[in-house]
């Protein structure tokens, strides 16, 4: 509710800023206010991409991924198979001869890496960013992120144009293209079980006790005391703290995260951010090249008023 | 539209005032238009031309292509994965066509805001050109829509994602789309024999240049700022966080080459339809064109540079991703615009004409580069366009042609518009010095 009420006022601020940039540029002509009117409705977007910031400051949601507990049993992709309706996976451990990535008939993989500690098994899914790429990129709002945190799809508002999937850093949205009704597949955290006041399914079932589901912050906590506590165990890291912004989902390593297939250049700005210059010189561009193409208009018929007699000597 | 206006656009006698049409009389008028348009439909020439011979055996292969689509997925007749959302028909018939398609707002700037009648008489042709690229290539989005059903969710339906950069591109599109309808319609008012309606449209077009600028400044550039989130996934050589400006600038020189190119074209095909006063002064517009294209491509290679050397990319020039970019902005960038360059020198059209298409070809690879081939550059399995995706693009290319060529054979784009357009735009735009500037041709002429 507390975000409802500051998006309000974003809106105010920014049709204020809309307003005042209006009466500076100065131009008074009855066309110019025509075009400044048409081009009002395109001057929108700037309001709402000041909320989206403010959506992050409540505490979402999220899961603590302890690799080093993790015994790569692949009881979460089950889980997570039969409680969403797909296919059961291959439970055979030779899918861990290569490297699998999440696909549209499995929102969660388990992969195994020899690393310097031996075999470390990292499970695989959506990350939930804080500020996640796809959800901005998404033109009709069906990948959307939730009050409480999880990043959901919604197929009714989805076109299929998979902006989201070009977004992610983290290549999460999988799109089944052998469908002619297609769906974007990615872990939704459970959200329908969360509604029903459940906890996600990989994290109940979960026999290791590798997964931990809580609120964002107090898995920081949780995940800076196990590093504390066995300084030997960890690599000195929360993956996802800071990674792309902060992500909802977070791993604790006895390795540097490189190594067991996480990317080193995803950084620490939110992705959002990218784009954001150029959505911000919108509503200016859009308010001020009319009348400057006006003026330039206005300037060149007079130049070619004062040109006539010259034309005429000819 | 108040009712009295629309019946005035039925009345094709342009003689009787609102009060006395009759409804006897609206009966007979519009059965008279319908009658015109039908007439129109019917196809003008031979229907057995070497172009009608390959273009409709393409297109209806397509049409068998699209059915197995859309019953099937896209899977089924492209390549692409979950690595490659976008392949073919994103990056060339989208990004591509549509920096083609930007030669419309650069000579509507020309004409209309800095009065350069000099181009003049190819402003029909290239917004025509323009409206019809923005119908079919962005309209060939609708083909890679996965749920194309929901496309009008951004548009109606509560679904504003107003935070994606695409969202801005759908609704410029859109807009884009009926400002250059707009600037495009006297024409096909004068077409029916619309005197008042025209006169009505020709108001417009001065809001509809301006407006369509702006907008195409912004999704020109938007088309390339859809790849600011997929950092990481493009080459560096190609990512930077001036995309967007490269897009804008390059979409300059883009658009002027295929108007060049276009042009070259159409007067060879469509030589019968062309006015005197194009005729004439084609050598001359082809010429100032290419200077421009000189110019905005030395900006264009200025901003390159600057991206190159501000991000430190020296290293990775090294390797085949860095020889690829070097063909490309060397062989493709820096070599057009001397060509250019020189061609003003020597006034040498056929040098212009040269330069056009190596322009055209480097657009095509900056634009695949950044959608297909530096996207994922390191990926295990590359994306590869499928024949069939290749097939569906040309078949939206000769689609285009179709509709172009009908509409040139039919409405004064080409040739000159009918006498009492011509006088009415002399007596009746906005303000004297339009009509002095209309009158001057046969001033200078008689003199």
């Amino acid at each position: 509710m507390i975000s409802d009420g500051s998006q309000n006022s974003d809106d105010c601020r920014e049709i204020t800023e809309i307003h005042d940039n209006e009466q500076s540029s100065g131009m008074k002509r009855r066309s110019f206010l025509k075009i400044v009117g048409a081009t009002g409705a395109a001057t929108l977007p700037a309001g709402q991409i000041f909320a989206q910031e403010e959506g992050s400051e409540h505490d979402p949601v999220g899961v603590l991924i302890d690799t080093t507990r993790c015994m790569g049993c692949r009881t979460c992709e089950l889980t997570c198979a039969e409680s969403h309706g797909f296919p059961e996976p291959d439970m055979d451990f030779s899918v861990f001869e290569e490297e699998r990535t999440t696909s549209e008939t499995q929102w969660v993989v388990v992969n195994e890496y020899k690393t310097d500690v031996g075999e470390v098994y990292v499970k695989k899914q959506c990350m939930h960013c804080v500020q996640p790429a796809c959800a901005s990129a998404c033109l009709t709002r069906a990948m959307y992120k939730t009050e409480e945190g999880p990043v959901v799809w919604r197929s009714r508002k989805c076109m299929g144009c998979r902006f989201c999937m070009v977004s992610c850093p983290f290549d999460v949205p999988k799109f089944e293209y052998h469908s002619a009704n297609p769906k974007i597949q990615k872990c939704n955290l459970c959200w329908d079980r969360q509604q029903e006041g459940q906890i996600p399914a990989c994290v109940e079932n979960c026999p290791g006790e590798a997964l931990m589901f809580g609120r964002r912050s107090e898995l920081i906590e949780e995940g800076n005391s196990r590093i504390y506590q066995n300084p030997g165990n960890y690599y000195k890291q929360i993956y996802g703290e800071h990674a792309a912004g902060g992500t909802s989902v977070l791993y604790l390593s006895a390795v540097p995260f490189d190594q067991i297939g996480f990317r080193k250049d995803v950084g620490t700005t939110p992705f959002p951010e990218y784009s954001k210059g150029f959505l911000y010189s919108v509503p200016i561009i859009l308010t001020l090249v009319p009348p400057f193409l006006l003026a330039m208009n206005n300037a060149a018929r007079r130049s070619s008023e004062s040109d006539q007699p010259g034309a005429d000597n000819d | 539209m108040r009712p009295g206006v629309q019946a005035r656009a039925i009345n094709l006698e342009l003689t009787m005032t609102e009060s006395k049409i009759t409804l006897a009389q609206i009966k007979s008028e519009s059965r008279k238009f319908v009658g015109f348009v039908i007439s129109e439909m019917k196809p003008k020439g031979k229907l057995l031309t070497p172009f009608n011979v390959i273009s409709i055996p393409i297109i209806l292969l397509a049409v068998v292509l699209l059915f197995i689509r859309f019953t099937q997925g896209l899977g089924s007749i492209t390549n692409l994965s979950q690595d490659y959302p976008w392949g073919l028909w994103i990056g060339f018939d989208v990004i591509t066509g549509v920096a083609f398609a930007g030669g419309a707002y650069v000579i509507t700037f020309l004409v209309y805001i800095l009065k350069m009648e000099k181009y003049h008489s190819i402003v029909r042709v290239t917004v025509l050109n323009g409206l019809l690229a923005y119908v079919f290539y962005a309209g060939a989005l609708l083909l890679d829509l996965g749920r194309p059903w929901n496309v009008i969710n951004p548009v109606i339906g509560n679904s504003f994602g107003v935070s994606s950069v695409l969202f801005l591109v759908a609704w410029h599109f859109m807009l884009y789309m009926i400002a250059e309808f707009l600037e495009f319609s006297p024409a096909i008012a004068e077409w029916l024999g619309w005197r008042k309606v025209r006169k009505w449209l020709t108001r417009l077009t001065i809001g509809a240049v301006i407006f369509g600028i702006t907008l195409s400044m912004l999704h020109q550039s938007g088309l390339g700022a859809l790849y600011m989130m997929a950092k990481g996934k493009i080459h560096p050589l190609w990512y930077s966080e001036f995309i967007p400006i490269l897009f804008f600038v390059s979409s300059i020189f883009a658009g002027l080459s295929m108007v060049i190119f276009e042009g070259s074209i159409s007067h060879k095909v469509f030589h019968h339809r062309l006015s005197a006063e194009h005729r004439y002064s084609h050598n001359d517009i082809v010429l100032g064109l290419a200077r421009i294209c000189a110019g905005a491509m030395f900006v264009y290679l200025f901003l390159k540079i600057l991206v190159f050397v501000h991000g430190g990319h020296l290293s990775h020039l090294s390797g085949p991703m860095g020889l690829w970019y070097l063909v490309e902005v060397i062989g493709f960038v820096l070599v057009p615009c001397i060509l250019f360059t020189q061609a003003v020198r020597q006034q040498s059209v056929a040098l212009v004409k040269t330069a056009a298409i190596m322009t055209l070809v480097g657009i095509i690879m900056n634009r695949l580069n950044i959608s297909v081939i530096a996207f994922k550059w390191d990926a295990a399995v590359r994306y590869i366009p499928t024949w069939m995706e290749i097939e569906v693009t040309m078949a939206v290319i000769v689609s285009e042609i179709w509709v172009f060529r009908w509409i040139v054979n039919r409405m004064p784009v080409l040739s000159s518009p009918p006498s009492w357009a011509k006088d009415e735009s002399a007596q009746e735009l906005d303000g004297q010095v339009e009509a002095a500037l209309y009158n001057q041709h046969p001033v200078v002429k008689e003199s």
